[in-house]
């Protein structure tokens, strides 16, 4: 049982790193209807600020605002310079551009930072483990990255429902030309979307980085499970980004550690071990194909 | 298609052009600098330019020059680098590539042809079994080495039972067989995981709970060091030791990795603190050109190097038949960085194998210090099933 | 009909194609006529990924699995002819091109169907991700295939034989693929000419309209899909012979993402396009590669000013405004 408690955590901090990458990811998809595959580029430029901000000064606070402002700061820079063109052509185009610049992105990183991944621990005042419940032992860095990710979640929800900014963007989103009529600078408020979306990626990338490689390319394993993610939740929608990245996260998780367990009650031990670690590598994309055929327009359609 | 006609031209007269001047002997390094991986192809490469550049351009006394590319991991492209190397550039000596699955898409095609292959760092047991070829040449190892070193350091030590993790593919399983052929222990459980996996969470939690003796993984790469930081986060290395072959923790991975691979001992058949002027010489001057400790594929791209130039002595720089000169290379008379190195019957190297451990240096960088040497000249499992 | 730009560049083309061999070896260039091999088999699978992209409207991020599994139909045969056992306990193997590639072109198609006809229920983004996840699971199947190599690959001996020919000489096989590419694209020109392309492309721009109609315009679509599968299927069948060599790489969602470039940088929607972007791809990753190993960074920054500048690609560069075809 306690097994089973850890396991779900596992689940549901997975999925808390998910949701940091498919809240920018489908806000910029939502309101400005483009594909963005090279935002994994600014999970990973994210976690290259904040690795080599913690070595410098040994601050990990400095470290997750140096990520957050390059990752943003990249992130503008890239739509004022790309994507801006891109809003109104086709999303094969977008797919392709932004392709381009996943392998300009990993290839200036490499030039950079050389090719051997970069150090980046927990700071010492997030180290170590705490114990839950009796026998349940939980490194506490971890939950920490659960309350940030809680935390970002309420954070948007308020962004949205509660302020200005939010609202305009809500109507951006609804209704481009209205907005724009009413004296919404509309450029502008792109290229803000957008920098949020990169700096929430950037957010995930530094939090990631003490648990993981801080290496080129970190950002397109994760990519692919956040358009996972988005695509299960309905591109568009904050809440279905929360269902779906929770979701996600905790198939994923699940499937690794129980599935071999019960193909060894029908197989033997080796071939039960080789066929679960293929069947939980696939649970994901199973669970997206049967979300789609199930419902086409994922779990909670933003715009019907 | 006009400007592509002219490009072609343009290539092609060039092309030409450099087949009238060639006069070095052409070496072919197909190698992985792309990708997260491509560090691996980095170190080979640096190693084997420091042995030309000391030589002063030459090997051996033969002015060389040195062909790289790089193959992305990508066994369809290592077999078209390769094919562009031998029947455009001429090159009949190949050697580079990092990985076991680019080199059993290339290597036995290649050998077929009149070339010799000598492998800087992949070491795939059908290569060295029924598969080996007299145009092959492993300098590095067969890849179980590193884990039977392993296997047997963990039986002497006296853990009763071990928990294995290995990735879910070909290379995965039999350096997890490679261990269990020294182990006699019990095995606990053998975990097999999804290729590139990130968060090692929830096979962390399922080690806590098997309450093992030991773990051996064999988890290369980012892998290795997402399992390793996770795994001293949940602070399990201060209750269950960890074991592996060097792949995890060579001097750059040991970078990124930090203290939590601190005390953790793997196996390796080269460490950059052995005893022999060879090593000594290699070393110094590796870090005067490079500014870093050289790691075990440094070692290996050095050697190979020096190997190619013992043969090219030999033959006076002649490859126009090759028969001399392999004989040459399977003499192996050359003062490898190992000390202690010889050619198998099936061309896999006999070397004497350590166990060594990882420590902080004063400077506060983690390296590896050698703990004891394991076995002497040990020959690899397959040599048996070579024909010769 | 007169001479047209197009028409110039196409005749071009052929020519182009059918003398590349005499003349790489007139110059002692052998090793470009295996890379022009090459280019026709992925131009043969860009031609097919243009049926989607460019005339069906369907964005597919999956087009690799098509590949993927026609080169392992390939594999396979030839993994249970060499070592003479039976796959599933009745299909014996075989090395007969006859027998084994119109096999990987019927199962590539048989796996489109399935995969399509889920898909098709999506649309738009969504689309494009299912059609991703399908050839991901395709992928770490692959990958789980111990018996055929697994992450490793499954190396073939040699080629397949083909009555009369000798497809491990090069100039045969290099023939032999450019026959099946030229094959290829005459049938898709007709194609998209049809009545068929008509509703196809009437499907895609007025989906209203179309269904006002009466035309079920799902299964248009659906046929549509299994026709680019079975090209996908051929050449992979092609590949797997190219490099005599099978692995989970040619299902990674990199080789869709790279047939899509191709497609792109070529000319969506002028099936001639492809091919362009086919050549011009593996030309510049070829000799970019030569001259610096860091030759993506500036790779990518070519494709996106392609994206960027161009409505129709090279393609629609050399043949200028006038040359319209497909959408």
């Amino acid at each position: 049982m306690l097994f089973f408690v850890e396991q779900s955590l596992n689940g549901l901090q997975l999925g808390i790193t998910l949701f940091l990458m498919s809240a920018g990811l489908t806000l910029v998809f939502g309101i400005m209807r483009v594909i963005n595959l090279a935002h994994g580029s600014f999970y990973m430029i994210g976690a290259y600020c904040g690795a080599t901000t913690m070595a410098a000064t040994g601050s990990f606070l400095l470290a997750i605002g140096a990520a957050l402002i390059g990752a943003a700061l990249a992130g503008m820079v890239v739509e004022v310079l790309v994507l801006r063109v891109l809003y109104r052509r086709e999303h094969l185009d977008q797919v392709l551009a932004t392709f381009g610049l996943i392998l300009f992105c990993n290839e200036l990183t490499r030039i950079i930072w050389g090719r051997q991944p970069l150090f980046m621990d927990v700071p010492p005042w997030l180290g170590g483990s705490i114990e839950l419940l009796p026998g349940l032992i939980y490194p506490i860095y971890r939950l920490a990255v659960i309350g940030v990710g809680v935390a970002v979640a309420l954070f948007l929800w308020f962004l949205f429902s509660r302020t200005r900014l939010g609202m305009q963007i809500r109507a951006g989103a609804e209704n481009r030309e209205m907005i724009g009529a009413l004296g919404v600078n509309i450029r502008l408020l792109y290229t803000l979307v957008f920098g949020l979306g990169a700096m929430l990626a950037g957010l995930a990338g530094v939090m990631a980085g003490p648990i993981m490689a801080v290496e080129s390319g970190m950002g397109e394993d994760i990519l692919i499970l956040t358009f996972v993610v988005i695509v299960i939740g309905g591109i568009g929608s904050i809440r279905g980004a929360v269902v779906g990245a929770l979701l996600v996260g905790v198939v994923d998780t699940m499937g690794r550690v129980f599935l071999p367990s019960l193909f060894r009650i029908v197989f033997s031990n080796a071939y039960a071990d080789s066929v679960a670690a293929s069947l939980a590598s696939m649970a994901i994309y199973l669970l997206m194909a049967a979300i789609l055929i199930w419902r086409p327009r994922g779990l909670f359609p933003a715009h019907s | 298609m006009k400007t592509t006609i002219t490009i072609l031209l343009t290539v092609a007269i060039m092309a030409v052009g450099q087949a009238a001047v060639a006069e070095p002997v052409k070496i072919g390094m197909i190698t992985t600098l792309s990708t997260k991986a491509g560090y691996l192809g980095e170190e080979i490469r640096d190693g084997f330019q420091l042995a030309i550049e000391q030589e002063g351009g030459t090997l051996g006394g033969i002015p060389v020059e040195l062909l790289v590319e790089d193959d992305g991991r990508k066994p369809e492209k290592g077999i078209q680098i390769a094919e562009r190397f031998r029947t455009r550039d001429g090159a009949k000596i190949f050697t580079g590539i990092v990985f076991s699955n680019v080199a059993m898409a290339v290597v036995p095609k290649l050998v077929r042809e009149d070339v010799v292959y000598l492998s800087a760092n992949a070491g795939p047991s059908k290569l060295a079994g029924d598969g080996c070829s007299p145009n092959y040449f492993s300098v590095s190892y067969q890849n179980d080495n590193l884990d039977e070193v392993v296997g047997q350091y963990v039986s002497d030590a006296g853990h009763k039972n071990v928990y294995l993790l290995a990735p879910n593919y070909p290379a995965g399983k039999d350096h997890l067989a490679g261990f269990k052929r020294y182990y006699d222990g019990e095995i606990v459980a053998e975990v097999y995981t999804k290729l590139g996996q990130a968060d090692y969470a929830a096979e962390i939690a399922a080690i806590r709970a098997a309450e093992p003796e030991a773990v051996f993984f064999f988890l290369p790469g980012g892998m290795g060091i997402n399992f390793l930081k996770q795994y001293a986060q949940a602070g399990l290395n201060e209750t269950i030791p960890v074991y592996g072959p060097a792949f995890s923790f060579d001097e750059r991975i040991l970078g990124a990795v930090g203290a939590a691979a601190l005390g953790v001992k793997n196996g390796s058949q080269w460490t950059h603190d052995l005893d022999n002027p060879a090593n000594i010489q290699f070393v110094e001057a590796f870090r005067a050109k490079y500014g870093r400790t050289p790691t075990l594929y440094a070692s290996q791209g050095y050697d190979t190097a020096r190997l190619i130039g013992s043969g090219l002595a030999a033959v006076g720089g002649d490859l126009s038949d090759l028969e001399p000169f392999k004989a040459a290379l399977s003499a192996a008379d050359f003062d490898s960085v190992r000390g202690n190195f010889a050619f198998g019957a099936n061309r896999h190297p006999i070397q004497d194998l350590y166990i060594r451990e990882v420590v902080q240096t004063e400077d506060g960088t983690f390296t590896n210090q050698t703990l004891e040497k394991v076995f002497s000249n040990h020959v690899d499992a397959y040599a048996e099933s070579c024909p010769q | 009909m007169h001479i047209t730009r197009e028409r110039l560049i196409v005749y071009g083309g052929v020519l182009f194609f059918a003398l590349l061999p005499p003349v790489a070896s007139f110059f002692g260039e052998h090793y470009l006529i295996s890379l022009f091999t090459r280019a026709m088999i992925y131009a043969l699978a860009a031609v097919s990924l243009d049926l989607l992209l460019g005339y069906g409207k369907m964005i597919s991020l999956g087009h690799a699995a098509f590949v993927g599994i026609g080169a392992y139909v390939v594999g396979i045969m030839f993994f249970h002819a060499a070592d003479d056992s039976l796959l599933f306990g009745f299909i014996g193997g075989s090395e007969n091109a006859l027998v084994v590639w119109p096999a990987a072109v019927l199962v590539s198609a048989m796996g489109a169907l399935v995969i399509g006809a889920l898909s098709l229920r999506t649309s738009g983004m969504h689309f494009i991700m299912i059609t991703l996840a399908f050839a991901q699971m395709l992928f770490y199947f692959a990958v789980g295939l111990e018996t055929y190599g697994g992450d490793d690959g499954l190396p073939m001996w040699n080629r397949n034989r083909l009555a009369g020919l000798d497809l491990a000489d090069k100039l045969h096989f290099y023939y032999v693929c450019f026959f099946l590419m030229s094959v290829f694209i005459f049938c898709c020109t007709r194609l998209v000419r049809s009545r068929f392309g008509l509703v196809l492309r009437g499907a895609s721009t007025n989906t209203r309209r179309i269904r006002a109609l009466g035309v079920h315009d799902v299964s248009y679509k659906l046929v549509c899909f299994v026709i680019a599968g079975a090209g996908a299927g051929l050449a992979g069948a092609l590949l797997a012979n190219q490099s005599e060599f099978v692995s989970p790489g040619l299902l990674h969602w990199g080789l869709s993402g790279e047939l899509m470039v191709m497609v792109l940088l070529g000319g969506l929607g002028t099936l001639f396009g492809p091919v362009l972007g086919a050549v011009l791809f593996l030309l510049l990753e070829e000799f970019l590669a030569i001259y610096t190993e860091h030759w993506m960074v500036y790779f990518g920054p070519v494709l996106i000013i392609v994206v960027l500048t161009t409505k129709r690609g090279i393609y629609g560069l050399l043949v200028g405004g006038g040359g319209n075809r497909g959408g």
